[in-house]
């Protein structure tokens, strides 16, 4: 049998597969979210783990100080991110358009420790656990493996929220004045489109997405200050071997990583965290601009 | 005012007139107090060698960024100096750039229907179609895919729908084919006789001698002489030597 000749038991393989896809539907919902922001803003968010690490933590206070269960979290709490981050881009980003890559690196660096900062002021470096929703405790016994359902859930959500993203820009009226406006948005704006307001916007957007995964990621990992820290070097290494030009190259790289992670794990774990930095580095060799990018 | 007092106030105005207008990429000025008028429903061109500014002038008309831009722009009487290129758009002032600025991305038909409708009176799809039966047949395409003439007729018919009543069109016959320079020609004409203002930037003056009722010679970043279309016969030599032909 197969297994046997790897040395690997089924449930092992299958247990890292799921972990994998879950890690690379996240992975895949970040890289989205920077590569629209980049493309529209022309500013790397390095702030993206932070505010995905806030979307986690405002889903924890809701439910610690106010009762505000996960569902209404899922909803609200990408909401409160993203009206935080539009005011972050109007206030500050806004400021940073016509200059180059690298001042908006810098800031939304910037923006990083003052964020992790204040949650690590407030509620230490201590992670918290966060349940899982009641209706989404235990799982299925499948015979090869055990499928917990939230883990079930979190995947079939992270997915839909990626495919509905893609859909809206590419094949939406209002997808086209993005799509338009990260190829030249000077032009754009000439036709009538207040483009600093579309801005605002795709920002808000970007980061609404990143906090509905941080809620998505509460009840798996512990919500803890520095939790966007460890997950965005990675994303960032996703979004070089994807490439930046496109939103489906996001999402098919995102998962591929994921999974290709999930496997180093089971078949040579002291390599599991270094796996995706090394495709990253021969994808700079052999295609500089990504799998997906265009030039 | 009674809206037709208000109509017939508006039509006794330019329907574009600029007056002092400078315009400069940092440090380096290209207008230098560009100053000229369009009535109502007129063809005029601004005439000028490569580098005179003409393009420059559209962008500052427009209200894009860079260029920065001093002086004066009135469109119906409206003073548009201040305003967000967004906003000026939104005032009925429509725009065909240079290189016709087709967008990659986004396929013939979402390239026809990206400008937002900025107010009453623009074409509908159908009639653009009508004018422009090539870009029925190449709806479903990438913009860019399409051959230079069709990607103009593109570009044209994308403002069309708008509700536009002024329009700034930048080079319209550059690196087409005479068949095709003809044809755009024969739309100009058309858009002028369904009372449209239309400022035309071009080189090729035998081109713009089919077209406009007057010809604004650009140099240096301003209006440097104005020849009425009927006297650019007598004015050929003259018209020469501004060219450099």
């Amino acid at each position: 049998m197969l297994f046997e000749l790897l040395g690997v038991p089924p449930q092992a393989l299958f247990a890292q597969l799921l972990i994998g896809l879950v890690n690379g539907s996240f992975y895949a919902a970040l890289s989205l979210g920077l590569a629209v922001i980049f493309g529209m803003l022309n500013i790397i968010n390095f702030a993206h783990g932070a505010l995905y690490m806030a979307g986690a933590f405002v889903a924890w206070m809701l439910l610690h100080h106010f009762g505000i269960p996960f569902w209404a979290s899922l909803v609200l709490s990408p909401l409160i991110v993203a009206v935080f981050g539009m005011a972050l881009e109007r206030v500050l980003l806004s400021r940073l358009y016509h200059l180059d890559h690298i001042y908006g690196l810098l800031a939304t660096f910037g923006l990083v420790l003052l964020i992790e900062g204040t949650f690590r002021q407030l509620y230490g470096v201590s992670g918290r656990g966060y349940p899982t929703p009641e209706v989404l405790k235990g799982g299925w016994n499948l015979g090869f493996m055990f499928l917990p359902n939230y883990r079930a859930f979190v995947l079939v959500a992270a997915l839909a929220v990626c495919f509905g993203a893609w859909f809206f820009i590419e094949r939406t009226r209002i997808g086209s004045y993005l799509r338009a406006g990260t190829e030249n948005a000077r032009l754009l704006q000439a036709f009538g489109v207040n483009v600093p307001r579309m801005m605002t916007l795709t920002f808000g957007l970007g980061v609404a997405l990143a906090a509905f995964t941080g809620v998505l990621a509460a009840p798996i990992y512990q919500v803890h200050p520095l939790m966007g820290f460890n997950i965005i070097i990675i994303v960032f290494a996703v979004v070089v071997v994807g490439g930046m030009g496109s939103i489906l190259g996001a999402i098919v790289t995102g998962l591929a990583l994921g999974v290709a992670e999930g496997f180093t794990r089971v078949f040579y774990p002291e390599a599991s965290a270094t796996v995706i930095f090394v495709i990253m580095a021969v994808v700079l060799l052999i295609r500089p601009q990504g799998l997906f990018g265009r030039r | 005012m009674p809206p037709e007092a208000q109509a017939s106030a508006a039509a006794a105005m330019p329907a574009l007139e600029v007056t002092d207008l400078d315009a400069h990429y940092g440090e380096s000025q290209v207008l230098h107090g560009m100053s000229f008028s369009i009535d109502n429903c007129e063809v005029v061109t601004l005439l000028g060698r490569n580098g005179a500014g003409k393009s420059t002038a559209l962008m500052a008309l427009m209200g894009m960024t860079p260029p920065q831009r001093r002086g004066s722009v009135k469109l119906r009487g409206h003073e548009l100096i201040d305003l967000p290129s967004h906003r000026i758009a939104r005032l009925g002032l429509g725009y065909v750039p240079e290189e016709r600025g087709i967008y990659a991305s986004l396929t013939t038909e979402e390239n026809l229907l990206l400008p937002p409708v900025v107010r009453e009176g623009g074409m509908s799809v159908e009639e653009i179609y009508r004018i422009f039966p090539n870009l029925r047949e190449r709806a479903a395409s990438q913009g860019t895919k399409l051959s230079g003439g069709e990607q103009q007729m593109l570009a044209i018919g994308r403002i069309l729908r708008t509700g536009a009543h002024t329009l700034l069109l930048d080079e319209p016959t550059e690196g087409l084919a005479p068949v095709i320079v003809q044809q755009i020609g024969a739309v100009i004409n058309q858009l002028k006789s369904r009372g449209y203002t239309i400022l035309l930037v071009e080189q090729n003056f035998q081109f713009a001698a089919t077209v406009a009722d007057r010809h604004y010679v650009v140099e240096d970043g301003r209006v440097v002489d104005e020849i009425p279309n009927d006297q650019l016969e007598a004015n050929q030599s003259k018209l020469r030597d501004y060219l450099a032909m």
